[in-house]
Order: structure tokens, then sequence, then C-alpha cells
């Protein structure tokens, strides 16, 4: 059993590792239907093989499938980490701070929304449609007035959302109150309690979470950002344990009784399915990278290459920072939610600030600015951490499992001090590849190579 | 301020004043730059030259006095609007975006009028897609005005120091300013590159229309190029003039050469 088990893991840990590929490849595809295809087929394979179960034997057992949707979230979370990190140079443990609160917004909407109350729908959407409008309305009123010091913005950002926080909860209240009777009895349900209802309240719990992540990001993001890389890390060392600890003390307080604080957040549906897990894969990996392959990728890079001639080139540095930051911590966002339906319980505990060194090590593990690299790190960190190496370990005794952090930081060393550039250090794959621009001239022909030859040597 | 409205000078600094803390780097510093100028910042190290230009562009804020660009205030503005006024620089050391390819060093110069918005590049719009071609054909024709278009895809660092000095100054234009400032672009050159330095100086003023200020230690660069010097030392302004008059000037002599080496060299 031991061998062929770990044999068996090592294998479906390379198919998906191809699998990965196979989708960024097919991605890459010029033609719309060429991609669309890839998705389909990125999507059947696994759903296949997840049905694919033949007596007590299962291809992709329950286990294999939470790990699955492990490393989907960690990939999330490292891909957020990788823009912000990686590609703009700012050192942020916070990651971990946004997906909990992503993963405890998204729960906290469906457990509202399974027990009858729209509540939590209600006034968060209402609570993030209405303060993306301010923080845009406010950032069109400050760039009026040039010179505004970034603390007194910091104030207005704040007066706004504070302002957009209490009409939505008042509002909220009335609107979902109002929707109640839609929910019907136990006995005979309403059309708000309907499975069909609930699948689309979970798509809006993903989205408004990853939307809620990205607007606490802005408002921290904004004043802290501005500090130098090293004062940048220590503030968000702070903000991952204001988080924690909120999270913690979150029925008393803050008024949230369902999170039950520190002893857990327990009967969140288990919504996520792979259909939305892959779904969501795919957004944020198109999100990240396009993001990545723009002109603003280019001056994020720019940033974390040099901040002075960036600024001298023309670029809002702290800007920049600010809209990496906020995409970062969006996908980190949508992560927790992910995260959030597939456990069915949360605990504070897991958002301790040390376990968000997690995707920090995966996105220095994968390389640096490269996100082809992430991906791998953090399908292999949870397959090979979480999975095999727990099973293997096993056999050998109950305390064995320890060893595995012996082990795997022993690997990690190894790995710095031969390829300090992590795997792939900024090398890219298929779809997050740039597009090769510069072979204009050699189909021109322009004979211009023998000068800068001599001028170059 | 009643000279500063003269309509002919691109740049007027008028009694510009920086102090860090007790130290006054530059002290109540003038200059007025005519459009299509080419002027030079001379003085022995830590006069205050590199000053003067993080005071131009905005990289530290100045204690008291004015900057005037194009008739506008841009004294208290954030480095990146003072860029986009139109004015660019490059730096002592070379500051190109080392690990980035000579492609991408010239198109982030044009982030700043990229034509499409963040929420383009996610959507991937037609507009993104119109755009990005077009920035990236005018990126590669405006490195083979340079001669650079063969190593648009080589990363910056591992090009030779005089090819990364072109490639900053390319950078520097494709910001399209009206007015570059070259902070010592000649340092760390040998004879054959600067001479190619100057020609290339030379090629861009007329091309782009531009008007210079360069600050350099190469008198052979200043006194090639330059039409009109300022001379500093201790933050102040301690001579003005063509080339010839500074060459010949006591004050001069003694700040570079010490007291008494004035004398001896006039008389």
């Amino acid at each position: 059993m031991e061998l062929g088990y770990l044999f068996g893991t090592v294998l479906k840990m390379m198919a998906l590792l191809a699998w990965i590929y196979g989708l960024l490849w097919g991605l890459a595809r010029e033609k719309l239907w060429e991609k669309a295809l890839t998705i389909v087929l990125a999507f059947a394979v696994i759903q296949g093989a997840m049905l694919f179960n033949v007596g007590d034997f299962s291809l992709f057992s329950a286990f294999d499938q939470g790990l699955l949707y492990q490393a989907i979230t960690m990939t999330m979370v490292a891909l957020g980490l990788n823009l912000i990190y990686g590609f703009n140079g700012q050192f942020s443990l916070a990651q971990w701070g946004f997906y909990g609160i992503g993963a405890y917004t998204a729960a906290d909407i469906t457990y509202r929304w399974t027990s009858g109350d729209a509540s939590g729908l209600v006034v968060v959407g209402l609570g993030v449609i209405l303060g993306a409008a301010a923080l845009f309305g406010v950032s069109r009123l400050l760039r009026l007035k040039r010179g505004v010091p970034v603390l007194s913005a910091f104030t207005f950002y704040l007066i706004a959302l504070v302002v957009v926080g209490v009409v939505s909860v008042f509002l909220g209240g009335e609107i979902s109150a109002a929707l109640s009777p839609l929910f019907g009895t136990a006995g005979a349900p309403g059309p708000l309690a309907s499975p069909a209802a609930l699948q689309v309240v979970f798509f809006f719990s993903v989205v408004f979470a990853g939307a809620f992540a990205a607007e606490v990001s802005f408002l921290f993001g904004l004043p802290v950002l501005s500090l130098g890389s090293d004062y940048f890390g220590i503030a968000t060392l702070g903000f991952a344990i204001v988080v924690k600890t909120l999270l913690v003390n979150s029925d008393t307080i803050l008024p949230f009784k369902e999170m039950k604080g520190g002893r857990g957040m327990i009967g969140i549906p288990k919504l996520t399915s792979w259909s939305w897990a892959f779904v969501f894969l795919v957004l944020v990996i198109i999100l990240v990278r396009n993001f990545v392959r723009s002109s603003t990728g280019r001056a994020t890079l720019a940033v974390r290459e040099d901040e002075i001639a960036a600024r001298a080139m023309g670029i809002d540095v702290a800007g920049n920072k600010l809209q990496a930051f906020v995409v970062g911590s969006f996908v980190a966002g949508i992560g927790g939610a992910i995260y959030a339906h597939f456990m069915g319980f949360l605990s504070p505990a897991s958002f301790d600030f040390i376990a968000g060194f997690n995707p920090l090590i995966i996105v220095v593990f994968g390389g640096l600015g490269s996100m082809t690299g992430t991906i791998a790190a953090a399908f292999g960190w949870i397959f090979f951490l979480e999975g095999f190496l727990r099973v293997l370990l096993g056999q050998m005794g109950t305390d064995a499992p320890t060893w595995r952090f012996v082990l795997y930081p022993i690997a990690l060393l190894l790995l710095m001090l031969v390829r300090p550039q992590g795997l792939l250090g900024t090398v890219e794959w298929g779809f997050f590849k740039a597009k090769a621009t510069s072979k204009r001239h050699k189909a021109a022909g322009e004979g211009s190579a023998p000068e800068s030859a001599k001028a170059g040597d | 301020m009643a000279e500063a409205a003269k309509n002919d000078d691109l740049l007027v600094m008028s009694e510009v004043t920086k102090a860090f803390g007790g130290l006054l780097a530059v002290k109540d510093f003038s200059l007025s730059l005519p459009k299509g100028s080419l002027q030079g910042l001379i003085g022995p190290n830590g006069a205050g030259k590199t000053t003067a230009f993080n005071l131009i562009t905005g990289i530290i804020p100045l204690t008291s006095g004015s900057v005037t660009f194009k008739g506008e205030r841009v004294d208290g503005l954030e480095p990146y609007e003072v860029t986009r006024l139109g004015v660019a620089r490059t730096f002592q050391n070379i500051r190109l975006f080392s690990n980035l390819s000579v492609l991408d060093n010239v198109r982030i110069a044009y982030h700043a009028h990229a034509g499409y918005s963040l929420g383009d590049s996610i959507l991937r719009s037609r507009r993104y897609e119109q755009k990005e071609r077009e920035l990236t054909e005018r990126a590669l024709d405006f490195l083979a005005i340079f001669k650079l278009e063969d190593i648009a895809d080589e990363i910056a660092k591992n090009l030779p120091y005089g090819q990364q000095r072109r490639v900053e100054i390319a950078r520097a234009l494709a910001c399209d300013p009206a007015l570059l400032l070259l902070d010592e672009p000649a340092a760390g050159m040998n004879p054959r590159e600067i001479l190619e330095l100057m020609e290339l100086i030379h090629f861009v003023k007329e091309r782009f229309g531009l008007t210079i200020l360069l600050i350099e230690h190469q008198m052979r660069v200043v006194m090639g190029i330059c039409e009109y010097l300022t001379v500093m030392d201790f933050g102040e302004v301690i001579a003005r003039g063509t080339p010839k008059e500074i060459q010949n000037n006591a004050t001069v002599i003694e700040a570079y050469l010490g007291k008494g080496a004035g004398k001896s060299a006039a008389s």
C-alpha cells in the first residue's frame, strides 16, 4: 500500500501539473474557439477523473479532491502575493489577512442565507458597491486639489467608507427584512431558499468577498505603501495580527455571533464544487496575467526595479503600488471565499500570520516574478506537504508527521542555496509569456546590426 | 518674479534654496534656460548640482524660491507630474530598469500616454489590443532612431556601459520632453564613447527640438558642446558665461584648484 500509494500520489501530482500547463498552453492560443475548447477540456478531464469510481477504487478520492481545492486556493493567494511582492517589490505579510477577510466575509454571507437571512448578502453587497463608488468619488475630488497629504486623503476615504458602512447596514437591514418572507418556512421553502438561489448567492459571496478585501486593502495600503519596503513589511505584519485578533474576538468585540470567535465558525455550506473552483481559478489566472502584461504591469515592474527612475519616467509610483496591492488582495479574498466553502469550517487559527508565510514561501520557491512558477510551487507545496508526505510519514508512527517540517525546510534551504531566484526565476510559460514583439526588424531585414555591434563593444 | 515672465525661457529657477537641516545644499540659485539652448552646470564635487536637478524634477521639495516650467509653477508637484509636463532626466549612476528588456524600458516611458486604462487591459478590449500594438511599434521605431532596435530584446543590465547610457537617454526622450536634464552623461566613459555621446547629444537636440541642461565633469564635453555655463560651488552660483569666459574666470579656477591657483593662472 505504501509504495503504491506514494507512486499514485506522485503520478497524480505530475498529471495535475501537466494539466495546468496544458491549460496555460491552450489559453495562449490565438483563436477564441481554441481557448474555449481548452477551458472545456481542462474542466472535463478533472471532472471525469472525479467521477471515475470502480468499486472501492476512486481515481480522485475525496482526500485528493480536498488537496486539489487547497492547491487552487493557495494558487490564488500566491498569485496575488506574487503581484505585490514579485512584480511590484513590496514585501507583504498582509496577504494572509486579506485571505482571512475574504473567507469570513463569504462564509458569513452564505451562512446567513442558509439560515433564512439575506442580510449578509444585502449588506455586504450594498457596502461593497457603494464603497467602490465612494472611493471613486473621493479620489476624483482629491484629484481636483493638488498636493493633498496622504494622511488627509486617507481620512477622507475613511470617513466616506464609514458613512457608506452605516448607510448599507441600515438600508440592508430594511431590504433583507422585506426579503425574509421569500425564504418561506422549513415546511414550505420559498423561492430564495432553493438550491439554485444558493448557487447564485455563492457566486456573489465570492465576488463580494474579493471586493471587500480589495477595499480594505485600498484603505490600508494608501497610507502604508508610502513607507519604504521594510517598514511596509512590518506594517503588513501588524495588519495580519489585527485581522487574526478581530477574528478571534468576532463574537465579542465584533457583532458577529455566528462566527463564534476563537471556537471557529461551523456550518458553512460546502458550496465549492469543481465547477466553481475551476471557474474562479481561470478568472484569477486571466486577471493577474492581464494585469501584468499591460502598460500598468510594466509600470509595476519599473517600480520594483527602481522607484526613483520610475518617477522620473512619469509613473505615479504611489498609485501604481496601490493598484497592484488592491488587485493582489482582491485575488486573496476570492481564494479565501473558495477555501471557506470547501472546508465548511473556519478557525481564526488558520489565519495566524505564521501560516501567512506559506504563500510567501510558495512565491519565493516558484520564483519572484514568475506566475508559472507560483502555480507549480502552490500545487507542489500542497501535494508534497499535505499529501504524500503526511501519508508516507504517517506510516512511521504517530509523531512522524512532525518530520515533514524538518524535511521540508531542509528542501527549502537547499533550493535557496542552489537556486536563489526560485525554481523558475522569472521564466514564464504559455499563457503567462509576454508576446514576442521585436521580431519586426528581422522580417524587415534592416541592416543596422553591424553599427550597433560596433557601438556595443 | 518679474523677470520670470520672459516668454522664450523654458525653465526659470528663481532664488531656489534647499536646506537639509542646517546645511544649505543650494542657496539662492537662479537659472533661466531659453528655449532651444544647451547649457552646462558645472562645479566641484558636492557643489549642489545634482540637488539642483532633483529640485527641478521634484524628487526633493525645495525650501524656498520657485521653479517655473513653460510659464507654470512646478515646485510642489510630484516628480511624475513634472515629467508629464515635459521634463525628462538621466541619472549620474545609470538607473535603467536593469532586469527588463531595452524595449520594455522604453515602453515604460510611454506609460503615461498609453491610451488605455487598467480596465481595458484586464478585459483585453479592442482598444487595448490596438493601443498596445501602436505603442510597441512606436517604441521600436524610436529605438531604431538610436540604432538600438537590434538589441530591443536584450536585458538592460547585460549591455555594455556606453550602450546603457544610450538606452537611458533614449528612454528619457521617450517621455516626449521639452527639457532634457543630463546628469554626468560622460561619467565612466572612454574617449571614443565620449565622442559618440557628444554626437548623440547634438543629434537628439536637433532631432527633437530639445532644450538641454547638463551636469558634467569632463571638460572636453562641457567646453565642446555647451553654449553657456553656470558654475556652482557650495550651493551658490559663482560664475556664469560662455565656456571661453569661464575658462579664464579666476573664481572658477580657485573653486576647482584652491586659493592662490586662480591668481597664478590668471596672471
